[in-house]
């Protein structure tokens, strides 16, 4: 029994979502390898192979896999797969796009943003926003998994010394292209791997009062800035900001929500934070349910006067 | 230019579910169910797509339950021209679904499919990918903006850290993400309307798709419970209580 982690990176990095899916990897038992397809990788593969309890790094190298594409990406697993009990992709935005086409390429289902791994072939993922959790089994030979990476420790990205073969990059599917990307390139940690978390709800009122109230608190703390739903909808913070059922899952150390009210479905992104702080003027407010100190004002006044004291 | 849009009749998102207290699932009855708001932007983008001209006709299409053909029905009120349910009483996972929506596929030629990236009962952000494996069609998930241009789509997506815009040759599949569009509401005059329009009714055998699940519920439990804590008067009370009660600033 061996599991295959399919490593998400920019070809010279590895994407720190990799090592909270290596310690699912672990949790099924038996050896874990990696797969790195990517262009001019060799800088992830060497990465994946100082990774602490990786066996072996697969590292495919072409063209075709330069961009990510899901067809091309999903192809490169598929030529491996059969060598595995299970395929574990990280629950990001990048493994979501291709897990499901390899398990359906295989005719097997597949479990999505699972939380814990109960035994080789039992699972626990949560339901209905995280307002269930659902343990799963599946009777399929080979399990095709995303790992919500707040479920799992990260990893150690050093102590490993695992031997890297080289396979051959599949050909280019023909079937889609990449045009362009806009990457925002930030100096703040990504939201998704940052120990704290400043984020802002509909109560900002603008995209201009966003930035200016919460941007020094982001700073001061080191945090990454996310917003609710109703935030990024008005347009006072980007789409990939976005916190809650359909957007990105986070587990900081410390959550600091201003102004925001508490929908099931943001607090489905949130509620496993260690720390949960609410700013909020609306003293009913759902948001208080799940904070661990609630701080009832007015969050223009009350965020400044925090940077102040900190 | 055919559009193919398949629709899930969910638990309202508005709805908090209870868990059985037999841990067997949700409990869904007597509970609001609506259209999954994902498939509600996915009918709206295909309507808008009509409406430019880039699209003939929308089918919409549902697979579950009997009831399903009231989501069928908001569809067509929405736009869709007509309907197919696939019905089953069967508890339907995401390959299975995918398999059915291949075989009308393959039975209709659609040039686009636009589905919801997710349902927001089982999460699971599946179908749309799957459907586009089995069917050997490019993909674009979590889009936030399709333009149709002779025989490709522009696609743009929303990915971690920003926006990606790959293009496909058609036929493709795609999933939407919330930034689409906004859907309209329905209005009357159009639920009238959509009551007189065509509504086929299949089953899974008649697609000769096997959809017995893969996956076993063990059981259904409630997610540990987070306790509210105490409320701080002040800034400084605040500030205090993260420095030496969480120590975690």
């Amino acid at each position: 029994m061996t599991s295959l982690v399919i490593a998400e990176h920019d070809h010279g990095t590895l994407k720190p979502a990799t090592l909270n899916t290596v310690t699912a990897a672990m949790a099924c038992g038996g050896d874990v390898h990696v797969l790195i397809a990517g262009q001019n990788a060799a800088g992830a593969a060497q990465a994946a192979a100082k990774i602490a309890g990786v066996a072996k790094v697969i590292h495919a190298d072409g063209a075709s896999l330069a961009e990510q594409l899901a067809e091309n990406i999903a192809a490169q697993v598929l030529a491996i797969a059969k060598n595995y009990s299970h395929l574990l992709f990280p629950a990001t935005a990048h493994g979501k796009n291709v897990a499901p086409r390899v398990a359906a390429l295989l005719d097997v289902a597949q479990i999505s943003d699972a939380t814990k791994i109960v035994s080789a072939d039992t699972f626990e993922r949560p339901i209905y926003a995280g307002n269930a959790i659902a343990q799963v089994q599946s009777s399929d030979p080979i399990k095709v998994i995303t790992v919500r990476t707040t479920g799992f420790d990260a990893a150690a990205a050093s102590g490993g010394s695992a031997a890297v073969e080289t396979v051959p990059a599949v050909a280019d599917s023909g079937l889609s292209s990449f045009v362009g990307a806009e990457i925002v390139k930030l100096d703040r940690p990504e939201l998704t791997a940052a120990k704290i978390i400043v984020s802002g709800g509909r109560a900002m009122g603008s995209s201009d009062k966003f930035n200016e109230v919460l941007t020094p608190l982001a700073d001061k703390l080191g945090a990454a800035l996310g917003a609710s739903r109703a935030a990024v909808d008005a347009g006072y913070a980007p789409n990939d900001w976005q916190v809650g059922q359909t957007g990105k899952i986070v587990a900081p150390q410390l959550y600091i929500a201003c102004g925001i009210s508490g929908a099931i479905q943001h607090l489905a992104g949130m509620k496993d934070s260690k720390v949960i702080v609410a700013i909020n003027k609306d003293s009913e407010a759902p948001i208080f349910s799940v904070a661990d100190y609630g701080l009832e004002a007015d969050l223009f006044t009350a965020v400044p006067e925090l940077v102040k004291a900190l | 230019m055919k559009v193919l849009v398949p629709v899930k009749r969910v638990v309202d998102f508005n709805v908090k579910v209870r868990v059985k207290s037999d841990g067997t699932g949700v409990d869904i009855a007597n509970v609001k169910m609506s259209m999954n708001p994902f498939d509600e932007i996915a009918v709206e983008e295909a309507v808008r797509l009509k409406e430019k001209g880039v699209v003939t006709e929308i089918i919409a299409v549902s697979c579950g339950v009997t009831q399903c053909q009231e989501t069928l029905r908001t569809a067509m009120a929405i736009g869709a021209d007509r309907a197919i349910l696939v019905e089953s009483t069967e508890e339907l996972q995401p390959l299975a679904v995918a398999k059915l929506l291949k075989a009308l596929i393959d039975k209709e030629q659609p040039g686009l499919v636009i589905l919801g990236k997710q349902a927001i009962d089982d999460d699971c952000n599946q179908t749309g990918q799957m459907l586009a494996a089995l069917s050997q069609l490019p993909q674009a998930t979590f889009a936030s903006k399709v333009v149709i241009d002779g025989g490709f789509a522009s696609v743009t997506r929303e990915i971690d850290g920003g926006l990606e815009t790959i293009k496909l040759k058609l036929p493709a599949v795609v999933t939407t993400d919330l930034r689409l569009n906004e859907p309209r509401y329905v209005t009357l005059p159009n639920i009238m309307k959509a009551k007189k329009k065509p509504l086929e009714t299949l089953k899974p055998a008649d697609l000769g798709v096997d959809v017995a699940p893969r996956i076993k519920t063990l059981k259904v439990s409630e997610p540990p419970k987070r306790g509210a804590g105490v409320k701080v008067p002040d800034v400084a009370t605040l500030v205090a209580k993260l420095k030496n009660e969480a120590k975690v600033i």
